[in-house]
């Protein structure tokens, strides 16, 4: 394939296009909700209205507004209708024609949608993901044409680096400095990994962008190739993402057949090939360097970094490995300029993020929005605040790595540095709403239950460490627990942040600290008196009567 | 090979460049205490005792794996890394069931002298007593899994000295435990040499030979060195 033939495909996919198109959604949260259904019963009605001519059905990704799936839009009238069953298929195709059915329409200029900005999801909800022609309808494989054509190595390297992308995995290290390390370390051979195996509670940004755009991530990555000269790329994705699979196997093999993947692609001398491993269900693996242990088929423990991946990665080989978010940023950044993707954010961190919008709120779903945005625009514009008028009292993020921000801090900017500030992080773009009925300690329990169960046991800290600071939640939790306990927990957490091997481990401790620093009267109302007077009864649910536990506070 | 000055502890070494702060704190009388680390061995910073302060990082940093550099300042004794290395072995003792008075190792081991050395005299976190099981499947040598630390010293060795591969981790967190083959009873292991470097390689009374009885579990630590130089620096130097 050439650039003709390039253009050639996508001037024959818009030429071939119907007047109408119904758009459903058919990522993994639509799909749980019979939209796969929903679609074949609007295709028979379709065709049972004789309008097959007339009407796309078109399989799309991620429509954003999950909670309200399945979700169906209608072009060119603009419409999006919800909680959409296989019964309104003749109402939803009357609509097409002015009907008015009773359907649930979507509100587009709500701030759910108004407020966002698209970049990694500018494809979701629009192309079919399971048609390479689709994508490239899109403006697809333009800028690996662009990239391969007209560019050396070292100005994609350059372009990335002044677009002032940072890694989307949760660290934020800056892409550019990272391919430039891979692309100055020399190697027989060069790797680039995509990380997809996203496993953070309530998080599925990833698992949407695989879902409703795979072939951005492909390109993005041919692009990595390309810039840090490696010629096999390897996904990691979790086995828990059967569809994300099925999707990707389906693009790698069309982008094979059209010459995009593989052997001289483009007829240059690059050649690309990717190939998909499926995780087995460790989320240590999405720690690089035990990720990198399980792509070569050895137990996924992580190992003590330097060598940093960039110089000794697979097989001991330079390898470049980023995240599915980073990756689908690269071809809108070479498509429009590093200068236009540095314009959008903050002064440190650029280009939009996208999270996994869940908990106690009124609008779930997946959301795009500019680096910057005020934490109480996401929640509460966006969001839409608390249901039943509920008010928010902390907002979870970067997972089980990450923290609780308190609803006085709402005014933060989403940005890398202002959640580190706050002793949270970005992460990878977990975010969970917690009302007023949340209990902080029970948050802080479930997320260290989390990464004890998740913990590799290579290190002590992290094995042993998170089963004690686990076990003394669970005390606090009872009401049996003592200032002594308390002052453990605290020490535990002290040491294990700094001891451990790896990310997990050095990050276990965070949501514990971070309720610690926000609503440490929480655990402090859960702490009994020391000591106990002989003969007082312990109740049931584990508080005795003993002086008011404030007092024993103070002591 | 270039030297390099470095300070540790406040005293201005010379190391060979490749050297590790581990090796080159040794050379110079400085211990460190580990647990993971054996000569001979492949280091893989998992035990974090040897963890020390470098200026300039704000992360602690295992000396096992830390290549030493021009300059560099290094800190293997203060109160806080005291401090984190007796918690390493609080933690040790409390995860599993270290009862010395009835180990094959008492006297002998590893663990106990670094409580010892450490001044780790009591365990401020609830023992797990989780239940494990012992295998004496073997003819002449026995794991017990209420005394293994996780060190990974036994599957290294079988891995990568002795070659058989028989040795190996499974499960993960707390969970983990050392398996042989396909997690089945030593005694049906068909890659298994029965070479002993196991044995010889364990820090604790997790493994040993069928027979010892309380105390009794001595081991010759340097026979794996003399084995390693053997073989990859031709030296058959007792």
């Amino acid at each position: 394939m050439d650039h003709i033939d390039l253009l050639e495909t996508k001037n024959r996919e818009l030429r071939t296009r119907k007047p109408l198109c119904l758009r459903v959604c058919m990522a993994a949260g639509c799909m749980s909700s019979n939209g796969q259904a929903v679609k074949d019963s609007l295709e028979k009605e379709i065709r049972a209205a004789g309008l097959a001519d007339q009407v796309e059905v078109r399989r799309v990704g991620c429509l954003r507004l999950c909670c309200e799936g399945p979700l169906v839009a209608s072009d060119p009238k603009g419409e999006l209708y919800q909680k959409v069953t296989p019964d309104d298929a003749h109402a939803v195709v009357a609509a097409l024609k002015n009907g008015n059915g009773e359907l649930k329409r979507g509100d587009l200029q709500h701030p759910f949608f108004s407020r966002q900005m698209s970049i990694v999801l500018e494809n979701s909800g629009v192309v079919d993901p399971e048609r390479i022609e689709s994508y490239i309808a899109a403006d697809g494989y333009q800028a690996l044409h662009h990239a391969l054509m007209e560019m050396e190595p070292k100005d994609v390297v350059d372009t990335v680096f002044r677009s002032g992308l940072r890694g989307r995995g949760g660290a934020g290290y800056p892409t550019g400095l990272k391919w430039s390390t891979v692309a100055k370390t020399s190697g027989d051979r060069k790797f680039v990994v995509c990380n997809a195996d996203e496993g953070d509670p309530g998080a599925f940004m990833d698992r949407s962008v695989l879902e409703s755009d795979p072939q951005r991530v492909l390109e993005g990555m041919a692009i990595a190739a390309y810039a840090v000269g490696a010629t096999q790329g390897y996904i990691y994705v979790r086995a828990e993402y059967p569809l994300a699979i099925a999707r990707l196997n389906t693009a790698i093999r069309q982008a094979k057949q059209l010459g995009l993947l593989g052997g001289g692609i483009f007829e240059s001398g690059f050649t690309f090939n990717v190939e998909i491993r499926i995780g087995a269900g460790a989320f240590v693996c999405g720690e690089e360097t035990a990720l990198l242990a399980s792509v070569e088929g050895r137990r996924g423990t992580p190992r003590p970094r330097p060598p940093f991946p960039a110089e000794s990665g697979l097989w001991g080989m330079p390898t470049l490995i980023n995240n599915v978010e980073t990756f689908a940023n690269v071809p809108p950044i070479l498509r429009r300029g590093a200068e236009w993707f540095a314009g959008i954010g903050t002064q440190q961190s650029k280009g939009t993020k996208v999270f996994a919008l869940a908990g106690k709120i009124q609008r779930t779903g997946l959301i795009e929005v500019p680096m910057g945005m005020p934490l109480r625009t996401i929640v509460e514009e966006i969001g839409g605040g608390a249901p039943e008028g509920n008010q928010i009292k902390a907002v979870q993020t970067g997972g089980p790595s990450g923290g609780c921000i308190p609803a006085n801090e709402l005014d933060t900017p989403v940005d890398y540095e202002s959640l580190v500030r706050l002793g949270s992080i970005m992460g990878s773009g977990g975010m969970i709403v917690m009302d007023q009925s949340t209990d902080m300690v029970d948050v802080a329990r479930f997320f260290m239950g989390f990464c004890m169960d998740e913990s590799c046991g290579k290190c002590i800290p992290c094995r042993a460490g998170t089963v004690q600071m686990h076990a003394l939640l669970e005390k606090i939790l009872k009401g049996q627990a003592t200032l002594r306990d308390l002052q453990r927990l605290e020490e535990l957490c002290d040491m294990v942040k700094n001891t451990s091997l790896c990310g997990l481990g050095q990050t276990a401790p965070n949501p514990v600290l971070s309720t610690l620093r926000f609503f440490r009267e929480e655990y402090l109302h859960r702490l009994r008196s020391l000591p106990i007077s002989p003969g007082i009864p312990i109740l049931p649910n584990g508080s005795h009567h003993g002086p008011p536990v404030a007092e024993a506070a103070k002591t | 090979m270039a030297a390099k000055t470095l300070t540790i502890d406040g005293r201005l070494i010379s190391a060979a460049e490749d050297q590790t702060v581990l090796q080159a704190a040794k050379d110079a009388g400085i211990q460190i205490p580990t647990l993971c680390h054996l000569e001979g061995l492949s280091d893989i910073g998992a035990c974090r005792l040897c963890v020390v302060e470098v200026a300039g990082s704000n992360k602690l940093l295992p000396a096992c794996v830390t290549r030493i550099a021009e300059g560099m300042q290094v800190r293997t004794d203060t109160e806080r890394l005291r401090h984190y290395r007796r918690m390493v072995l609080e933690l040790l003792f409390a995860e599993r069931n270290h009862v010395c008075a009835v180990c094959v190792a008492n006297g002998h081991c590893e663990l106990q002298a670094l409580a010892l050395a450490l001044g780790m005299d009591h365990v401020r976190f609830e023992y797990r007593f989780p239940k494990y099981s012992v295998d004496i499947t073997h003819h002449s040598f026995g794991i017990d899994h209420n005394r293994c630390i996780l060190c990974t010293r036994c599957v290294r060795v079988c891995w990568y000295i002795e070659g058989a591969g028989t040795k190996n981790v499974a499960g993960r967190g707390a969970e983990c435990r050392i398996i042989t083959d396909l997690n089945q009873s030593w005694g049906t292991s068909e890659t298994c040499t029965s070479c002993g470097k196991c044995v010889q390689a364990c820090p604790t009374g997790a493994l040993f030979k069928r027979g010892s009885a309380v105390a009794e579990m001595e081991r010759d630590r340097t026979r794996l060195e003399f084995i390693v130089n053997a073989r990859e620096k031709k030296q058959w130097i007792v």
